[in-house]
């Protein structure tokens, strides 16, 4: 089958371009809505260093979708099923790292095609099925949903027991979902959620607390924390982590710097805290994720409030126009819905 | 039911004796007709699969669909007609001698030779046959259109704006086909060749489904050479 690809060739210019996936091994799938992420802006706007943007260009962007199973030779799955597909595949199995960890691993839109296509064509390792009930533009970014459910997961094997009260550090996408998985698990724990923008931190109404963070109250202490606010701002946001956290803290980084970012070791050994990266997601993550929000309706609640302008693309330019509404977003997420 | 009629050719030629078909030429290491088939064979929305070809190709296309497609769809390979006319009308009998139909059925019509469609395209065939009775597959015409009637001097020169390039699929709710074709004379049958041109002249509307610059028809070694060209970098990915 020939199956019609959308790539970014150079930052701003997408073109057309056709593969011929195999059929008879893999499940073909037809995309319904997907997400953009500021890794595709990244790349769309050219945000990326020369040697990256030749490295893994001409590649198609996306990594957040959901899509409907078309046909399935495995007979894995039934055609009309809803599913999430996997952007990270690993190649080689590990019983000790992560597959998002694993340097054998690729990740769609990164290095190689993402979901901008007619159609997917996919292991069915690589798919989980999405629960009636769950809005599929809230489906699209499950994929971002699974990195704060990876993110947490990894928290809970890496933190101290004494779960009493947790920081969120950011106040965007990555901050509000991050905060509210860790909601969803953690309900008796007090979450305080630490931000720049008030109008952003308003939509953190089910946080124990939300503070600008000019105007943290003295003497609010967290056990743990997570930083979601990334770029040059992430070494602000951990230096105040530091600060307010108490002894031998969990602190997850989460957010994405293209430069290196200075830390305060002394207090780090001081205070004896772990710090712990966390990055992407893996089959497991995504399957915690749609069991969460099949079990949380009010939590799919607050994530509507995430869904920004959905934006049917039927034509190349319709692309464009989406990552362009995209870049001046400040809060929630630019939907596509693939109509191409 | 919904049913895919890909029509790979009236010519009688036997194998051998002229040009291989380019439906039967090989495209990204697999024959066109294949591609093309593969692309109904994968849509939730299609039941069944027709191939109609010339009869000394019926053998050979039956074993290309064996040998190159899952299980999971029925693919019939019967014999084409005379004329498109003819191929569109044996289609139209097959599905009524083995299926049954009733105003629901729909028929979509396809060049073998043009791989390229899109899952969009052929859905929105679907649905607009399902709205309207009728539709066709166009691309705004790029270049002027120039009429004439002796082919020496121009006799007219349409607004380009209102002119577009048709395509493949054109679709139809079955049994509307049937009546429309069965309107026809002997004489009309000869001149009329395009499906929805008869259902035009006989009043019925047909939609315009938006088609694609690349869902090109692969007719002279020209066009192999540009399908080539779409299929360049295919390797960096499978």
């Amino acid at each position: 089958m020939i199956n019609q690809v959308y790539r970014l060739t150079a930052p701003g210019i997408i073109d057309v371009a056709c593969t011929v996936p195999d059929i008879r091994n893999s499940v073909i799938l037809r995309p319904l809505y997907m997400s953009i992420c500021k890794a595709d802006q990244r790349y769309y706007q050219g945000n990326r260093s020369k040697e990256a943007l030749k490295a893994k260009l001409p590649m198609a962007l996306i990594h957040e979708c959901v899509a409907k199973v078309e046909f399935d030779a495995t007979g894995t799955y039934k055609p009309g099923d809803i599913v999430v597909p996997v952007p990270n595949t690993p190649t080689q199995d590990d019983d000790v790292i992560a597959e998002n960890y694993r340097l054998s691993s690729y990740f769609c839109s990164s290095g190689h095609d993402g979901f901008l296509r007619d159609y997917i064509d996919i292991d069915p390792g690589r798919l989980v099925k999405v629960p009636e009930g769950v809005d599929l533009k809230i489906a699209s970014f499950a994929e971002l949903i699974s990195v704060a459910v990876h993110a947490v997961s990894r928290f809970e094997n890496t933190a101290h027991s004494r779960r009493n009260s947790i920081g969120v550090w950011g106040d965007g996408n990555v901050g509000f979902i991050t905060a509210l998985v860790l909601r969803m698990i953690y309900p008796d724990s007090d979450l305080y959620v630490f931000g720049t923008v008030y109008e952003k931190l308003a939509y953190f109404s089910f946080a124990n607390g939300r503070y600008h963070v000019d105007s943290i109250p003295d003497g609010l202490m967290v056990d743990h924390a997570f930083e979601c606010v990334g770029g040059e701002a992430s070494r602000y946001a951990i230096a105040q982590i530091i600060d307010h956290i108490n002894p031998e803290g969990a602190i997850g980084l989460m957010g994405v710097s293209e430069s290196p970012v200075g830390i305060n070791t002394r207090m780090v050994l001081e205070k004896g805290l772990k710090l712990f990266g966390s990055s992407r997601s893996g089959v497991a993550d995504f399957q915690r994720t749609v069991d969460l929000l099949a079990g949380h309706p009010k939590a799919l609640a607050y994530l509507e409030n995430l869904v920004g302008e959905v934006i049917p693309v039927r034509t190349i330019a319709d692309i464009h126009k989406a990552f362009a509404s995209d870049i001046s977003r400040s809060f929630g997420k630019t939907v596509i819905k693939w109509e191409k | 039911m919904v049913f895919a009629a890909i029509f790979a050719g009236g010519i009688g030629s036997r194998m051998g004796n002229i040009n291989t078909p380019k439906q039967y030429l090989e495209l990204g290491g697999k024959p066109v007709i294949i591609h093309t088939v593969e692309k109904f064979f994968v849509n939730e929305r299609v039941d069944e699969i027709i191939i109609l070809c010339p009869k000394p190709w019926i053998a050979h296309t039956k074993a290309l669909v064996e040998s190159n497609l899952p299980d999971g769809k029925k693919i019939n390979v019967i014999e084409g007609g005379a004329t498109r006319n003819g191929t569109l009308e044996n289609a139209v009998d097959f599905i009524e001698k083995n299926y049954e139909t009733d105003d629901d059925t729909i028929i979509i019509t396809h060049d073998a030779v043009r791989p390229f469609l899109t899952h969009r395209i052929i859905n929105e065939n679907i649905d607009a046959a399902v709205e309207y009775g009728a539709s066709d597959t166009v691309i705004p015409a790029t270049d002027t259109i120039v009429e004439s009637m002796d082919g020496k001097i121009i006799s007219s020169i349409p607004e380009r704006k209102c002119m577009y390039q048709g395509q493949t699929p054109q679709t139809f709710r079955l049994k509307l086909l049937e009546s429309v074709l069965a309107s026809l004379t002997d004489d009309e049958k000869e001149i009329l060749t395009d499906a929805c041109k008869i259902f035009t002249i006989k009043n019925k509307p047909v939609y315009m489904v938006d088609g694609e610059v690349f869902n090109i028809k692969i007719t002279y070694p020209y066009d192999m050479k540009v399908a080539n060209t779409l299929l360049k970098g295919k390797e960096d990915d499978d």
